[in-house]
């Protein structure tokens, strides 16, 4: 059974951590530098599928060798890269390597990454690669067609962004993710914890838990660039000031801190956190003792 | 030419089945050349409908790609629009975006639009239509969801979107932003929950048979059946 599933179903407050696979076979930076720092804080690690459209080794590969290492480990799937047969056939795939917990994502469209000349595949989206993930775990794949083995114990899930303007089109989609099959949510980073409880009063009524996507944020300058690249995603003044004031060696420190508060502040709202540390693995066990996690 | 083919009847009565009063508003060129549009239509259609809904009228336009003209000539019917609850659109793709862009009603395709040979008529303006073969613009507010969206998807907007716009290209319309707005305006956010969400890849293929009556059609259309010329001037 899925560990994932374990957790959130005994209520227990459930932290997922996520890892970015290298460009290349050699695992050893990602398990030294990023899973070591993570393995023993976090209840599942979610595996990036090609990141923002940039080439690297595939998902279920580096999920595999999570499962191998005893870990959790959440498969990420966008529909960018491989029609409707080819997504079915890589969940089985991964189903009969130990992987239990599948995150459903459209994707980033091509043009973002290293190969923008790439054919956008698109077959499916969020919605409809989880319709599949449902069928298939009843025993029926989207042509109708029966498995002869059922992967039942697939946990699913999607994301959501609680800053997306407009909400109303947000909780739509949310809405649809749910009735598709979603059982879990990571959300967006987000940083204003006002916005957080508008979006979980809203979507409170769903009864599907939300984990709270958190991103550190390494310096002004990175807040900015979020504030004008990442769609819906608000880093407000409160946080990136203090971030200016701080001094190159503080820094660190004061942007765990900044997490921390924010953390404190949402964690009666939600069900747990995804900590999508990009590169700050080595702060997260200080960020979650901080915050008593 | 825009290759499109009668929507089934079972399918064009379940996408109208909101409306109780239409206009139907059909395009003179194409469909004309596919055995899909026409005087026949309009009459198969008027009498398809007026089972239990009221045909308040019917209009044929030359081109409805050409925006400008589906305004000037619909402005004309402004009574009879006003007592409309949508519109049924006999066209391909292209037609029923224009009409739907010039006038505030719901559009509804009576046609599902395949391929795109040869000449494609004026298309002087920015919709397009791709000939998926499976018209959406009955429930998307006459917007397409393949052609605005860069991604082409059926189940509304994904994360990339960002003040309406898409992630794709600076200052390019998110399709979804701008169906979601124009479903809010027309009051029918709830036909997101009836779009397929699905593709079927196999209705955009044009069949050998299609194919070739489509254009002997045209020709037929064009060469022997001139406006003006009698069956007794053709036999001479």
């Amino acid at each position: 059974m899925s560990k994932l599933k374990e957790s959130l179903e005994q209520g227990k407050f459930t932290i997922t951590g996520e890892i970015g696979p290298p460009k290349g076979y050699d695992l050893s930076h990602c398990w030294e530098k990023e899973v070591s720092y993570v393995r023993d804080r976090v209840v599942a690690i979610n595996v990036t599928d090609n990141q923002s459209s940039v080439m690297r080794i595939s998902s279920w590969a580096v999920c595999t060798k999570l499962a191998q290492d005893g870990l959790e480990p959440i498969l990420q799937i966008t529909c960018r890269d491989r029609n409707r047969l080819a997504i079915q056939g890589d969940i089985l795939g991964a189903y009969v390597h130990g992987i239990r917990n599948i995150l459903a994502l459209t994707g980033d469209h091509n043009t973002a990454g290293d190969h923008p000349e790439s054919m956008p595949v698109f077959d499916l989206d969020s919605v409809s690669l989880l319709m599949a993930i449902s069928g298939l775990i009843k025993g029926k794949d989207l042509a109708g067609e029966e498995l002869e083995s059922m992967p039942d114990e697939i946990f699913p899930g999607a994301i959501v962004t609680p800053g997306a303007d407009p909400m109303e089109m947000q909780l739509i989609k949310m809405e649809r993710k749910i009735e598709a099959g979603a059982k879990f949510f990571q959300t967006q980073a987000i940083y204003d914890p006002k916005i957080f409880e508008n979006f979980m009063k809203e979507a409170e009524k769903f009864k599907v838990p939300v984990l709270c996507g958190v991103v550190i944020i390494k310096s002004a300058g990175m807040a900015n660039y979020m504030n004008n690249f990442v769609p819906g995603v608000v880093v407000p003044d409160e946080m990136i000031t203090p971030l200016k004031e701080a001094s190159k060696e503080d820094r660190p420190h004061k942007s765990v801190e900044l997490m921390a508060n924010f953390i404190k502040d949402v964690k009666p709202m939600c069900q747990g956190l995804h900590i999508m540390a990009m590169g700050w693995e080595r702060y997260v066990p200080e960020l979650l003792d901080m915050c008593e996690l | 030419m825009v290759v499109n083919v009668p929507k089934p009847a079972e399918e064009l009565i379940e996408l109208l089945s909101d409306y109780s009063s239409l206009f139907i508003v059909a395009c003179g060129g194409c469909p004309i050349g596919c055995d899909s549009g026409g005087e026949p239509r309009i009459n198969e259609l008027t009498e398809l409908l007026q089972k239990n809904k009221k045909v308040i009228g019917n209009t044929m336009i030359d081109f409805l790609c050409n925006k400008v003209l589906v305004g000037s000539k619909l402005r004309y019917k402004v009574e009879q629009l006003e007592t409309a609850d949508a519109m049924l659109v006999v066209s391909c793709g292209i037609g029923v975006q224009a009409t739907a862009a010039m006038v505030d009603l719901p559009a509804v395709p009576a046609n599902d639009t395949l391929s795109s040979q040869g000449m494609q008529g004026l298309w002087p303006s920015n919709e397009r239509c791709a000939g998926c073969g499976t018209c959406y613009l009955g429930l998307t507010g006459g917007i397409c969801p393949i052609t605005s969206c860069s991604k082409s998807l059926l189940n509304g907007m994904c994360g990339g979107q960002h003040d309406g716009l898409c992630e794709v290209e600076e200052k390019r319309d998110c399709g979804w932003y701008l169906i979601y707005k124009r479903l809010k305006e027309l009051g029918k956010l709830e036909n997101l929950k009836k779009i397929p969400k699905l593709r079927d890849y196999r209705k955009q293929d044009v069949s050998d048979k299609e194919r070739n009556t489509t254009r002997w059609a045209l020709e037929k259309a064009v060469i022997y059946e001139a406006p003006g010329q009698t069956e007794g001037e053709k036999e001479e």
